[in-house]
């Protein structure tokens, strides 16, 4: 299968994910955004394991996802392609161009991920410039649109696997989510966009989420 | 010696891309072709009608195009994209930055009715950029083929070569300035006439300008060496040292803006190595306007006439 962080900004966690499944080892993580080091700032194609796009300039991702996606038809093979995408990013022009392809194309080997988290660098997304109704925007386009708790691990496995059954058409999972989930002064609260815990905080921020 | 009186008008660049496409397309079947709703004015429709499995017009998207053919090219295919010169590069640039150039996919970037030539539709369709826009992505190659056989030279050579590709095409039929089986490989320049005086580069469709220029320079005793640069990046520099030292004067003559362009790549090329004095044939700092495309060549100095003008003016700084 392929995997495309199409909201960059988010490698971090993919890196955290990729080491954990052996892609490189766990002690290359504290090398982030240092010179000389495979943990660019926003994920690279080529340059690290397990990294199947260069992302990080907003809006690219699905349009990536739609070629492999055609590979797979082509060439008749069985591997699936997901493309996991902030709200925010949604505002960009190039991905609704990529969701009618997808959906005129009938991509059913392609799975979009929504991290639905309500905020962008700015603020809130709601007062920025709206993407409501999201789930009947890309259902429009011919996707089949799944909504979930993106914190309830076992409810997004439940909607990858109903995603993987459906082969006529692509699927939006469109993942519910509350930024800086478990950490009080972090939930909700835009401050931490993009930005990083002092030590402090970050002793905090740990032993709540050990909690 | 190739002279202006025994040039024949050939097809145009863009279709002869097309039958070009068509031949490595029957040959190797990993190639796959998208276009962007001008399949018929680029002429990649040569290729959809015979292979309607590997053909994707997926309608006005030429950013969505670009991202598509990273997917594709990141699966094993050999995507050939297509669009007017103008908005592939101007509409798609990020996407070729992020999803082709950095990531050094085998992406092939067709961008047709390059140039003023295209005429009667105006600046927002005129590429006079592309040129500059498509060296400044790293690792590409940029080619302007000059007649139907060194496009359909190029277009084999594209698909043969692993890593990104940018050709230009051009709307009006051109003349041929080349032999059918002319020998033909990025960053080898053709020599299409020698001459000892001064040289002229120049690339497609400026080179048959170029012939017809030396033609009339050789009657006032002029002798100009006429090279078809068809390729920018990268550069033949061999070939440049050798005119400088043997001809010591240079016209560069494109179909594009001054700045960024061949006679950019030229003039950093020959003051790297042996410097000579260099006169510029281009558009300059503006855009055009529409008309037909003699006419616009003729009003904004991309002509034989500007070539001749631009040998004397770099003869007399020799």
């Amino acid at each position: 299968d392929r995997f495309i962080l199409s909201k960059g900004h988010g490698v971090p966690a993919l890196y955290a994910a990729l080491a954990e499944a052996g892609y490189f080892p766990t002690s290359e993580l504290m090398q982030l955004r240092q010179v000389n080091s495979r943990m660019q700032g926003h994920p690279v194609q080529g340059l690290t394991p397990g990294i199947e796009a260069s992302t990080g300039s907003l809006g690219q991702g699905l349009s990536v996802g739609v070629g492999h996606a055609l590979a797979a038809r082509l060439d008749g093979k069985a591997f699936r392609t997901y493309v996991l995408l902030g709200d925010g990013e949604c505002q960009e022009g190039q991905v609704w161009e990529a969701a009618m392809t997808a959906g005129n194309y009938e991509l059913g080997s392609l799975t979009a991920i929504v991290d639905s988290n309500r905020y962008q660098l700015d603020g809130a997304v709601e007062d920025i410039n709206s993407l409501t109704p999201l789930d009947a925007k890309f259902e429009s386009f011919g996707w089949r649109v799944i909504g979930v708790d993106g914190h309830d691990v076992g409810a997004v496995r439940v909607a990858l696997h109903q995603a993987k059954e459906s082969h006529d058409v692509p699927v939006c999972i469109i993942a519910h989510t509350t930024k800086g989930k478990g950490i009080t002064f972090m939930e909700n609260n835009n401050e931490f966009h993009g930005k990083s815990p002092s030590s402090d905080q970050l002793q905090v921020a740990l032993s709540q989420l050990a909690e | 010696m190739t002279t202006a009186n025994a040039l024949h008008m050939g097809l145009a660049t863009r279709e002869a891309y097309g039958q070009a496409l068509l031949e490595v397309g029957t040959e190797n079947k990993d190639i796959v072709v998208i276009d962007a709703d001008l399949a018929k004015s680029t002429f990649s429709w040569t290729f959809g009608k015979v292979f309607p499995e590997r053909f994707f017009n997926i309608g006005i998207q030429e950013a969505n195009m670009v991202g598509i053919a990273s997917g594709l090219a990141s699966s094993g295919k050999i995507p050939f994209i297509s669009s007017f010169a103008a908005f592939i590069l101007c509409k798609g640039f990020d996407q070729l930055r992020m999803g082709a150039a950095y990531p050094k996919l085998n992406v092939k970037v067709a961008g047709s009715h390059g140039g003023i030539s295209i005429g009667e539709d105006g600046v927002s369709q005129q590429s006079v950029e592309d040129v500059s826009l498509a060296c400044s992505l790293p690792g590409f190659i940029v080619c302007i083929p000059s007649d139907e056989h060194t496009m359909r030279a190029a277009v084999r050579a594209a698909a043969e070569i692993d890593g990104p590709v940018y050709l230009r095409l051009g709307r009006p039929k051109t003349h041929i300035v080349h032999e059918p089986g002319v020998h033909f490989e990025f960053g080898h320049s053709i020599e299409v006439r020698d001459g000892h005086d001064l040289t002229i580069i120049a690339n497609g469709l400026l080179v048959a300008q170029a012939l017809m220029a030396a033609d009339a320079l050789a009657k006032k005793g002029v002798e100009a060496r006429v090279i078809d640069m068809h390729t920018i990046k990268p550069l033949d520099v061999a070939a440049l040292e050798r005119a400088s030292h043997e001809t010591g004067a240079f016209v560069v003559a494109e179909e594009h803006m001054h700045h960024g362009g061949l006679g950019s790549v030229v003039a950093q090329a020959l003051v790297a190595g042996t410097p000579a004095p260099v006169e510029y044939v281009n558009l300059g700092d503006r855009y055009a306007e529409s008309g037909k495309p003699d006419d616009l060549l003729e009003k904004y100095g991309m002509t034989a006439k500007t070539i001749v003008a631009a040998a004397e003016r770099v003869l007399a700084r020799k």
